[in-house]
């Protein structure tokens, strides 16, 4: 087994992040899982919230994605969203700005509750990585 | 003469400005249909990660979903049949028209009543005109699909497939289908482009075009949390992502036609441009000839008079 992950943060239009890492955080339906390079094969779904990168070189990357799912086969490392974006690429203010409307809209519609969730993932990882 | 001639370039004017336009969005399908396969391209990796996902789930669970098991007698099929918003693309929305017409006859001589749903305001317009029911149409993205709309698409087609056919046939109700076909135009070429019909529910889970080649086996996975679970949430995405990639081959096939029948377009109005500017000439010339047989016989007859007088 290698020392290092391949991974691969792919959303449904385009590879968000790919390169080496030695552990990646996620956050799935179970918990917050961490992946070290020998990790079993694994396949689980995430929710809305913050992926980690580490890198080799001691860098951490921060995402945020919404549900998906993450699959680990021999140090391959892929998670899957439909929409997914690194933490330099997220507009905070629009960020907090949706929250605000997505909370106006009620917290007992789904897709606003969804809403809430993905907004909330997007400024957990802007403040996480700064 | 006179008239004529200035009926020509009149004529001349209007298939230059004509041509400009056709030139213009020549050139601008020319440069969409780049961005066109870089988003299929950028969604390549999503849809390759998300097959081999789902075979490792159908090859290490018993593979026992709603959304793959075949109906015993499939009764109703749905036909999502993806066209162009907009025309002057040749004959792009009517070859993909032709091979839905012919899918959904074959369908219906196999005792299947057909639900029919369109993306792209061509294929809408299509069916209104004839008055023939349809029922969901999305439009107004058929250049440049969003993954959004092909998730929202997915979600209407499976919540049909999954609907209860038990429920009598009310009006507007939505009712069970047994099998979901999507007909859209394959993009081959830039020179080619294939209307193709497949049937996307029930699932038949394939590996991707290539085999893996890296790993022969997959690897033994452990499910998080029950590969049912997985599955459930798998197979929607699965869905979605196979009309995702046929939004956006129709997109870059659409621009592809359009391009093309723009190019015609231009050619033919430089032909028609060489043609007009030659009879123009011819007109101009017979003019000038005449004026100066006018003239000519005009001072004839003033010396001829002249002569007279003296």
């Amino acid at each position: 087994m290698g020392d290092s992950l391949q991974v691969e943060l792919v959303a449904a239009d385009r590879l968000v992040w790919s390169g080496e890492s030695t552990m990646v955080i996620a956050r799935t339906t179970e918990g917050d899982v961490g992946i070290l390079p020998g990790h079993a094969p694994l396949l689980s779904l995430l929710i809305e919230g913050v992926v980690d990168i580490q890198t080799s070189e001691g860098e951490t990357w921060v995402a945020a994605v919404d549900a998906g799912f993450l699959s680990v086969a021999g140090n391959r490392v892929s998670v899957l969203a439909e929409h997914a974006e690194m933490s330099h690429e997220i507009d905070l203010e629009k960020a907090r700005h949706d929250l605000e409307r997505a909370q106006a809209a009620g917290e007992n519609d789904d897709e606003a509750a969804e809403a809430v969730r993905r907004a909330e993932a997007r400024i957990r990882a802007v403040e996480k990585a700064s | 003469m006179a008239v004529s001639l200035r009926e020509y370039r009149a004529r001349i004017k209007s298939t230059e400005s004509m041509k400009k336009i056709t030139r213009a969005m020549e050139l601008i399908a020319a440069s969409r249909i780049i961005k066109a396969q870089q988003r299929a391209q950028a969604a390549a990796p999503y849809a390759r990660e998300l097959t081999r996902a789902v075979s490792a789930v159908a090859t290490f669970s018993n593979v026992d979903h709603a959304l793959t098991t075949e109906p015993e007698n499939p009764q109703r099929a749905a036909v999502l049949i993806v066209t162009s918003d907009r025309g002057l693309a040749g004959a792009y929305s009517s070859n993909v028209l032709k091979e839905a017409e012919r899918l959904i006859e074959k369908l219906k001589d196999e005792g299947k009543q057909v639900d029919v749903y369109i993306t792209g305001r061509k294929g809408e317009a299509y069916f209104k005109f004839r008055r023939r029911p349809v029922a969901q149409t999305w439009t107004g993205f058929s250049d440049q699909p969003t993954y959004d709309v092909a998730a929202d698409i997915g979600a209407t087609l499976i919540a049909a497939f999954l609907g209860d056919d038990e429920t009598p046939a009310e009006e507007g109700a939505p009712q069970g289908v047994d099998e979901v076909h999507v007909v859209y135009t394959r993009f081959r070429s830039m020179l080619s482009q294939e209307p193709t019909a497949i049937r996307l529910l029930p699932l038949e889970v394939v590996e991707g075009e290539e085999a893996p080649e890296d790993e022969d086996l997959l690897p033994l996975y452990e499910f998080e949390p029950s590969p049912s679970d997985v599955l459930d949430s798998l197979l929607p995405r699965y869905v979605q992502s196979r009309i995702f990639f046929a939004l956006l081959q129709a997109a870059a096939s659409e621009l592809a036609a359009r391009q093309k029948a723009m190019k015609s377009a231009t050619d033919n109005a430089d032909e028609l441009i060489k043609k007009y500017k030659r009879i123009a000439n011819q007109a101009r010339q017979a003019g000038i000839t005449q004026e100066i047989s006018e003239i000519v016989g005009g001072v004839n007859a003033l010396a001829d008079a002249q002569a007279g007088s003296e």
